[in-house]
């Protein structure tokens, strides 16, 4: 099939970027997307252009690093990751714009490709157990009950991959976030940390600069991995706890 | 012996620190001798690990645990992104849980076994030891492994063992270990103990008086170029699959960090022991950048088939029953679809080559579920498989409950890296290996879920125990920034820039790596064979020559350029990829995932040469093109005895 | 050996409340919900209204005595009007910081066209709110302090009231922002309830139920009594 791509690009994060065409064809539909924009670049390189900047790594869903806005939604039409998004679910002679995600705590680094470290520091405000290697008792010492676990894991399964951040119109990271507070929050071995980890994270995510949730539900919709909605809910719910408590104990 | 001439044989190699003494026992005997730093001296000592996977997030952590000062780096935006994120089986530990006879020792001896008898016993016993302490560390950082209704952990059998000791959190363990060590390592980051470099890449190494003091690393943002230094250096950056440019491999995963320390000292281990899995999404156009694993589970439920006839192009429903063949029950009556990893593969191979395969290009085969379904019920199968069936109709929009699934082998773990002693270090003093980076436990062939029990092995318990002595026995000068050595490293990392970038050819890197990948899959993949890796051997330095000439890659230096950093890896798998197929070359014996097709049994399985092979390979760099010194390292088994396979 | 990593002084309960989005939040939310709960009785008490003009003014003259004599004449309706003032302030000066936060945080629109999940409700909860601001400044001028009313008679509450929704363009302005208060509950209700953390998968259901059923009635009951002084009903 032939398309017309509309990317965005931007040399650096200093240069004010622009929408720029092109045509592409010969387009398998059982090429992946990021394999589309591979055939283009292929193409630029050989005409003596730039090739388009895009982060991508594993291609396979599970990494986390791909992430582009296409046609205005995060990771495209399918609900999946860009890497896993194939040309099947576009027609020929379709005009495609390519975006980065869109965020100010995402400053564009280069087309698209955009820095997302402000979700590694979120982590780094408390998204651990403090269990210093080695310090571990026996496995089995603290038996988990089987719906508590799965629903750890449904948290966990999150790829930091930003979709979130990028399809919610106030730029919050509060899926993100959350995903992480309930994954540990809800597990005896995150119990001791349970209420300065949610404090403390959430603080985080406030000085990165994101913005503040509205409820409007996009962050889920454009979640590859299906975080539900509701942890956002669990996690407030987390925060006041927390809040409430921290202030009995001043008292 | 083969008499290729382009080698010469070196001293032979003798692992100095390993232990003797009763195998149990010499883990803790090497910990006791092992020299300890004071805690207060720790914060002086600065450790460089490179990668931030299972083996490298683990050792980062534990090391700014323990009170070292540690710089880490790594290519992805963020340290959570390393590959070992997309390991889905499990994770093999010793905890007998299920009181199925399992034990210390049965993993030890059968992941001995299972590497064909290629691997050192010390280490392999020391493997399974720590492997019970690593289910402890995990579970206590919340990672949610699959647990039953009464709260405890659930475990699976894997792999052709007999007992049930493998964890797993649904299909994404590798994802979920990795948080684990990446949210530990985050941990270390935010109280300042661990300096993080991302999105960085080690160019070279940097060896001063004979010891690894440092590296030299690129800024991907930037583009500059930089020294750090250290009393040590840890290269945590996984293996070398994708030198042949489609594996299951991330995109960016390279060799650079390895063979830059390779050609700076570290011998290079077996690098001809490369693992093949078989079930994978078979290619689907030239266009393919990489392939995608599908559980190896499906074996236990699906039939495997191609049609009898050469060239059949009918869709498979259209395939009578009688001319199908089902080639795998058909050869090993007995274990039927579930031979281990490296016979599945040779036998797709060995029926696409005749012209029976299927799908695009032929290279695919049937991996039929119709009789389980028959058998089960679909809804049962829905239960057991639906989320891989799900991936698989993503990626290839075909529905694996009407249509058969197509699969075909792919690269997916390479054995072979650097050569470690039983501290994990070097050749190189103070340069340490982990992970998949080096030559590992493995021998000539990995079992399912032991890749995660080694990386987390390594990572969070043995090299933060070894590393030490190391560091306790040669207290470190600073190195000035000018010493010669430093300029060179430096000097010679911005010449290689500078000439990819001056280049003005008229092929792109991808067209280089994809042209080398196929040539190391024909010649260096499932099966090789003496005409072929001299074939390889022959063509490889002509497509190095031709690389320099041709080559062609856009922008500068001093910015985010992806082609550049491809470029600049490419030319490490120019050099890799020869010494691959002469390691291939030199083992006319076929063990593991290494198959010589000169070196078989009657009934065509691989046959081992114990008396002449029973060594690690570990090559010693020359020069680009000259060749290479093998330094043997015997290996002796005392406590499990060398048999030949047989699955018939 | 440098494990700590916590802060050690935990922040105060107006600092984790106030200065975090959360916090902040909440504070709308619970500010909001109040709000709700004075709108249900205040909407309930207008229906009086239909009972003809005598029952509808011993109505409004008792509010003034509620309390009595623990409290003194219209101490009750002071002290409501302070916790209202303060609970529209809070939600207000929340709302636009919290707006603010939010503008700042997506700079860049996308020039994509994708397709929203989030209903017109939740869209105009910012300029639905800046038009019920506007709307409760001219409804205590009309109504409360009889400034813009053309009857202005204090006591006379169901005159006033009839003498204002007698012109046509204040019922329109009346009932259009009667409708923006109904979506502004149809979002705001539920949101209030993730954002207190009381939702959960199995209370969903009924919570937006709850909200939509709560918008649907306050809306209607409201608009009523402009209606039926257009229609006649009321005179």
């Amino acid at each position: 099939m032939n398309l017309t791509l509309r990317i965005w690009r931007q040399r650096s994060p200093e240069d004010a970027g622009v929408m720029t065409t092109y045509e592409v064809s010969g387009i398998s539909e059982d090429m992946s997307f990021l394999e589309m924009l591979d055939h283009l670049n292929e193409e630029l390189i050989l005409a003596g252009d730039e090739p388009v900047a895009f982060d991508h790594d594993c291609r396979e869903g599970i990494c986390g690093a791909c992430g582009m806005v296409i046609n205005g939604r995060a990771h495209g039409p399918e609900r999946t990751t860009t890497c896993q998004l194939h040309m099947r679910h576009f027609s020929d002679g379709d005009t495609i714009d390519i975006e980065p995600w869109r965020a100010a705590a995402f400053p564009v680094v280069k087309d698209l490709v955009v820095d997302r470290s402000a979700f590694d520091r979120v982590i780094g405000a408390g998204g651990y157990v403090s269990v210093p290697t080695g310090s571990a008792p026996e496995a089995h010492a603290a038996p988990v009950p089987k719906p508590v676990a799965d629903l750890a894991f449904e948290h966990a399964e999150c790829i930091g991959c930003g979709a979130c951040v990028a399809a919610c119109p106030n730029g919050s990271a509060m899926l993100f976030t959350s995903a992480k507070v309930v994954h540990l929050n809800v597990l005896p071995q995150g119990a001791p940390e349970r209420e300065s980890r949610v404090l403390d994270m959430v603080g985080a995510m406030d000085d990165q600069g994101f913005g503040g949730c509205t409820n409007t539900g996009e962050c889920a919709t454009a979640c590859p991995k299906g975080i539900p909605l509701q942890s956002i809910a669990t996690m407030n719910r987390e925060y006041l706890r927390a809040t409430l408590k921290g202030a009995g104990r001043r008292r | 012996m083969s008499e290729y001439s382009h080698y010469a044989v070196g001293e032979p190699l003798v692992d100095t620190a390993s232990p003797e003494g009763p195998i149990a026992e010499r883990w803790d005997r090497r910990r006791f001798t092992a020299k300890l730093v004071n805690p207060a001296n720790r914060r002086k000592l600065t450790v460089i690990v490179v990668g931030t996977g299972l083996a490298g997030g683990a050792a980062g952590a534990t090391l700014a645990e323990q009170g070292y000062r540690v710089t880490q780096f790594c290519y992805q935006d963020s340290p959570r992104r390393a590959h070992s994120i997309a390991a889905q089986g499990g994770i093999n530990a010793a905890k007998n849980y299920r009181n199925d006879g399992d034990s210390i020792h049965r993993l030890f001896y059968d992941t001995v076994k299972g590497g064909d008898f290629r691997a050192r016993e010390s280490n392999v016993h020391r493997l399974a030891q720590v492997s019970v302490e690593i289910i402890d560390q995990c579970v206590a950082q919340g990672v949610p492994f699959a647990r039953e209704y009464g709260g405890l952990l659930d475990t699976r059998s894997f792999g052709g063992v007999q007992v049930s000791r493998t964890f797993y959190a649904r299909g994404q363990t590798g994802q979920q270990l990795l948080l684990g060590a990446y949210q530990a390592l985050s941990r270390q980051i935010a109280a300042g103990n661990v300096e993080m470099h991302a999105r960085t890449e080690m160019l070279d190494l940097i060896v001063v008086d004979g010891r690894a003091r440092g590296i030299v690393a690129r800024d991907l943002i930037t583009g500059r170029i930089s020294t750090h230094f250290a009393d040590a250096v840890v290269l945590a950056s996984g293996g070398y699959g994708n030198v042949f440019h489609l594996s299951t491999n991330a995109k960016n995963s390279n060799a650079t960090a390895i063979w830059r320390a390779h050609r700076r000292g570290a011998h290079f281990a077996n690098p001809c022991f490369t693992q093949i899995h078989p079930t994978c999404v078979p290619r689907s156009g030239d266009h393919q950048s990489k392939l995608t694993l599908m559980s190896e589970s499906l074996r236990n439920d699906g039939r495997i088939w191609v049609p009898k006839a050469k060239g059949d192009t009918r869709a498979p429903g259209d395939i009578p029953e009688s001319e199908r063949d089902y080639y795998l029950e058909r050869i090993y009556p007995s274990f039927g679809n579930l031979v281990p990893r490296d016979i599945a593969s040779r036998a797709a191979k060995n029926v696409c080559d005749e012209g029976r395969g299927v799908g695009p290009g032929g290279q695919g085969v049937y991996l039929d579920f119709a009789d389980a379904i028959a058998r089960m019920g679909r809804a049962a199968v829905e239960t057991k498989y639906g989320n891989l069936f799900e991936m698989y109709e993503r990626i290839t929009a075909e529905n694996p409950y009407e249509v058969p699934m197509r699969i075909y082998p792919a690269i997916h773990y390479t054995m072979g890296g650097l050569w470690v002693d039983y501290d994990l270090q070097t050749t190189v003093p103070g340069l340490f290996a982990i992970g998949e980076a080096n030559f590992s436990d493995h021998g000539a062939n990995r079992l399912g879920a032991s890749a995660l029990m080694q990386g987390l092995a390594d990572g969070y318990f043995v090299l933060p125990s070894t590393i030490n002595d190391y560091l306790a026995r040669h207290p470190h000068d600073e190195v000035p920034p000018d010493h010669p050595a430093v300029v060179e490293a430096t000097r010679e990392v911005t010449d290689r820039l500078r000439r990819l970038l001056a280049g003005d050819g008229d092929r792109t890197p991808d067209s280089f790596h994809r042209e080398l990948g196929d040539l190391l899959w024909d010649e260096c993949g499932m099966a090789r064979t003496d005409s072929g890796l001299r074939k390889a051997l022959d063509r490889i330095p002509a497509l190095r020559e031709e690389f320099w000439r041709r080559i062609k890659v856009p922008g500068t230096g001093e910015e985010l350029n992806q082609s550049l950093e491809k470029a600049n890896r490419i030319v490490d798998y120019l050099e890799l990829a020869e010494l691959m197929c002469l390691d291939a070359l030199h083992r006319t014996e076929s063990c593991g995932g290494h198959f010589r097709e000169e070196s078989q049994t009657a009934d065509g399985e691989a046959a081992r040469d114990d008396e002449a092979f029973s060594y690690v390979a570990a090559w010693e760099f020359t020069g680009t093109g000259s060749p290479p010194v093998l330094h043997k390292e015997e290996l002796r088994f005392e406590y499990v005895h060398p048999t030949q396979r047989s699955y018939a | 050996m440098a494990l700590a990593t916590r802060t050690a002084k935990p922040p105060s309960l107006i600092g984790s409340v106030w200065r975090s989005t959360v916090g902040k939040k909440a504070v709308m939310a619970v500010t909001g919900l109040i709000m709700l709960a004075y709108l249900v009785a205040h909407m309930l008490g207008n229906l009086k209204v239909f009972f003809g003009a005598g029952e509808f003014n011993h109505y409004a003259a008792w509010i003034r005595t509620i309390g009595e004599p623990f409290l003194h004449h219209e101490w009750f309706l002071w002290l409501a009007r302070v916790a209202l003032s303060a609970a529209v302030v809070l939600h207000g000066v929340a709302a636009y910081q919290l707006s603010r936060r939010d503008l700042a945080a997506r700079p860049v629109k996308y020039r994509g066209r994708g397709r929203r999940r989030a209903s017109y409700a939740t869209r105009t909860m910012r300029w639905g709110g800046v038009i019920l601001g506007l709307f409760i400044v001219w409804h205590i001028l009309d109504l409360t302090t009889l400034t813009v009313n053309p009857n202005a008679q204090e006591g006379r509450t169901y005159e006033n009231l009839v003498a204002s929704f007698d012109r046509w363009y204040v019922s329109a302005f009346y009932i259009a922002a009667m409708l923006a208060l109904g979506l502004h509950i149809r979002h705001g209700f539920w949101s209030a309830a993730q954002t207190l953390g009381v939702g959960s998968p199995r209370r969903d259901r009924l919570l937006k139920a709850l909200a939509n059923g709560l918008a649907a009635l306050l809306t209607c009951g409201f608009i009523a009594v402009p209606v039926g002084v257009l229609t006649g009903v009321v005179s």
